[in-house]
C-alpha cells in the first residue's frame, strides 16, 4: 500500500494547489477500519436484496393477477414507496419505530427493512414489465394446449421473462449498493459512516471519503461485471 | 360435432360477431373465408374459448362449453389450435415444443412422449430438426412444428387461424400439404384462410363471413362457381 499511495498523492496534490495537500498517509492506519465496513454494507444489501426480491415477486404476481383489490393494493404499495424518498422511509422506520411497532428497532434491522421494502417496489415493477413483455401469443399457445396457469408461468412465460428481468435486476442491486450509504443517517457503521468517523477523528475528510468512494466503485464494478456475465449467458441460449 | 347457436361477441361497444349459427360435423373440413375484420378469427377463437363469447352457446360433442361450470382446460386439450404467427416456445427445442403439453398436461412419460413427438415431426417432414431451436427454422418449418405440437395432444378437432398468412410464398405449399394430408386422415378441421385454391380443393364446406355475420355457406364448387349473396360475389371478384 505504501508504494502506490505516494505517486497518487503527489499527482492529486498538484490539482489542489499549495496549502491543502492531500495526504493519504495519515489515514492508512484507519483503512482496515473503513474496509471492515464492506461486510456491514454487504450484509445489508444482500439481505435486503433477497427480501426485496421475494416481496417483489409476490407483488408482481398480484399486479398481473385477476383480483382487482390485490392489484390495487400492490399498485398503491409501489406508488408510495417509489413516490417518497428512501431516506425518509429509513428514518420513519428507525425513529418512529416505537410509535409504529411499540419497540425501538436496531439500526441494522431498520436499514434492512427499509431497503427491502423500498427495493421490493422497484423489483415488482421490473418483474411485472418483464413478464408482460413476453409475447402474448406464448400465453395463448400454452392455453390452447390446455396447460394450466401455474405450469404455463413456470415453464413458458418466466424462462422467457428472465431475459428481460435479469439485466434490470442487476441494475437495481447496483443502485441498492450505492444507496445503502444513507444508513449513515441512523448511525449504522457501514463504509460511509466509517469514512466519516475517520474524517472527523483526523480532521481531514477528503481522503477517507475518496477512499470510501473507491470501495463503492469497486463493489459496483464487480456487480456490473457479474451482470454482463449473466447477460452474456442469456444471449447464448438464443 | 360442433354446434354453434346465436354466438355473439363484442369488444366494448364493437360487435364483432353477430348471432352466428353453424354446425360442423365429425370429419368435416370447413374453411372460413371473408374480408379482414369480418370476425373469422374471433369466431375460431371462441371455439376454444380463447375469446369468451358474449352470448350464445357452443356445444362440442355433448359438452356445452359456454356453460359456467365448464372447465376450459378440458376443452383445450381436445381442440388443437394453430396460429398465424406459430407461437412456438423459443426456449425449447423442436422436440420439446411437441412433447411439452402431453407431458405436462396429460402426464405422458418422457420416453413415450419422445416417441410420439418424433413420429409427429417425421410426419410433418421435420424429423431431422428435432434438436434445433425454433429460431433456426424457416417460417414454413415453424408452422409445421406448430401443427405437430397441436397434434401431440391428440385433439378431436383442429383449428387453423390463417396458418399461411405470415409465410413467404414459397413456403405456403409445404404447410398446406401437411394440412391436406391431415384432412385425409379424417380429422375434423376448421380453417380460416385466404388460400382460395386450398379451400376449393380440400374443403368439404365453405363458410363466408362479412361484418361479423355468417353470410353464406356451401360446398366449395357451388360457392366459388355461383355465390348467392352480393357480398360474397364482390369478395370473390376481388380475390380471384
Amino acid at each position: 500500500m505504501c508504494d502506490w499511495h505516494q505517486p497518487l498523492t503527489s499527482t492529486l496534490s498538484l490539482f489542489l494547489q499549495e496549502e491543502e495537500h492531500m495526504d493519504f498517509q495519515q489515514i492508512i492506519p484507519s483503512m482496515p477500519y473503513i474496509l471492515q465496513g464492506i461486510w456491514v454494507t454487504l450484509k445489508i444489501v444482500l439481505i435486503a436484496g433477497v427480501l426485496g426480491f421475494i416481496i417483489g415477486i409476490v407483488l408482481s404476481f398480484l399486479k398481473i393477477g385477476r383480483m382487482k383489490l390485490l392489484r390495487w393494493l400492490a399498485d398503491a404499495y409501489t406508488s408510495i414507496f417509489r413516490g417518497t424518498p428512501l431516506v425518509l422511509q429509513l428514518m420513519i422506520i428507525y425513529y418512529a419505530s416505537p410509535q409504529l411497532f411499540g419497540v425501538q428497532v436496531e439500526p441494522y434491522t431498520a436499514a434492512i427493512l427499509s431497503f427491502a421494502l423500498n427495493s421490493a417496489a422497484y423489483i415488482s415493477e421490473i418483474i411485472r414489465a418483464g413478464i408482460q413483455a413476453v409475447d402474448k401469443g406464448q400465453r395463448e399457445a400454452a392455453m390452447a394446449l390446455g396447460v394450466p396457469y401455474n405450469k404455463m408461468m413456470k415453464d413458458v412465460i418466466l424462462p422467457q421473462a428472465m431475459k428481460n428481468i435479469l439485466p434490470a435486476l442487476m441494475n437495481e442491486f447496483i443502485t441498492l449498493t450505492k444507496e445503502s450509504a444513507i444508513v449513515t443517517v441512523i448511525g449504522v457503521t457501514d463504509i460511509m459512516r466509517r469514512a466519516y468517523i475517520v474524517g472527523s477523528d483526523k480532521f481531514t475528510f477528503l481522503e477517507p471519503l475518496l477512499f470510501a468512494g473507491l470501495i463503492y466503485y469497486c463493489m459496483v464494478l464487480v456487480l456490473t461485471m457479474a451482470g454482463k456475465w449473466v447477460e452474456g449467458r442469456m444471449k447464448k441460449s438464443d | 360435432m360442433i354446434n354453434v347457436t346465436g354466438l355473439s361477441k363484442s369488444f366494448g361497444n364493437i360487435e364483432v360477431l353477430k348471432e352466428i349459427n353453424a354446425t360442423i360435423n365429425e370429419g368435416e373440413v370447413v374453411v372460413v373465408i371473408g374480408p379482414s375484420g369480418s370476425g373469422k378469427s374471433t369466431f375460431l377463437r371462441c371455439l376454444n374459448l380463447l375469446e369468451q363469447p358474449t352470448s350464445g352457446t357452443i356445444h362440442i360433442g355433448s359438452d356445452d362449453i359456454t356453460g359456467v361450470k365448464y372447465n376450459p382446460l378440458k376443452l383445450r386439450s381436445e381442440v388443437g389450435m394453430v396460429f398465424q404467427h406459430f407461437h412456438l416456445f423459443p426456449h425449447m427445442t423442436t422436440l420439446d415444443n411437441v412433447t411439452y403439453a402431453p407431458m405436462k398436461v396429460k402426464g405422458v412419460k418422457q420416453a413415450p412422449a419422445n416417441k410420439l413427438g418424433m413420429d409427429l415431426l417425421i410426419k410433418v417432414g421435420l424429423g431431422e430438426k428435432a434438436d434445433e431451436y425454433p429460431n433456426r427454422l424457416s417460417g414454413g418449418q415453424k408452422q409445421r412444428v406448430a401443427i405437430a405440437r397441436a397434434l401431440a395432444m391428440e385433439p378431436k378437432i383442429m383449428l387453423f387461424d390463417e396458418p399461411t398468412s405470415a409465410l413467404d410464398p414459397e413456403m405456403v405449399k409445404e404447410v398446406l400439404d401437411v394440412m391436406k394430408s391431415l384432412a385425409q386422415t379424417g380429422m375434423t378441421m376448421m380453417i380460416v384462410t385466404h388460400e382460395m385454391g386450398f379451400a376449393r380443393e380440400v374443403a368439404d364446406r365453405v363458410i363466408f363471413m362479412d361484418e361479423g355475420m355468417l353470410v353464406e355457406e356451401a360446398v366449395p364448387a357451388e360457392f366459388f362457381a355461383s355465390p348467392t349473396s352480393q357480398r360474397a360475389q364482390d369478395f370473390l371478384q376481388k380475390v380471384l
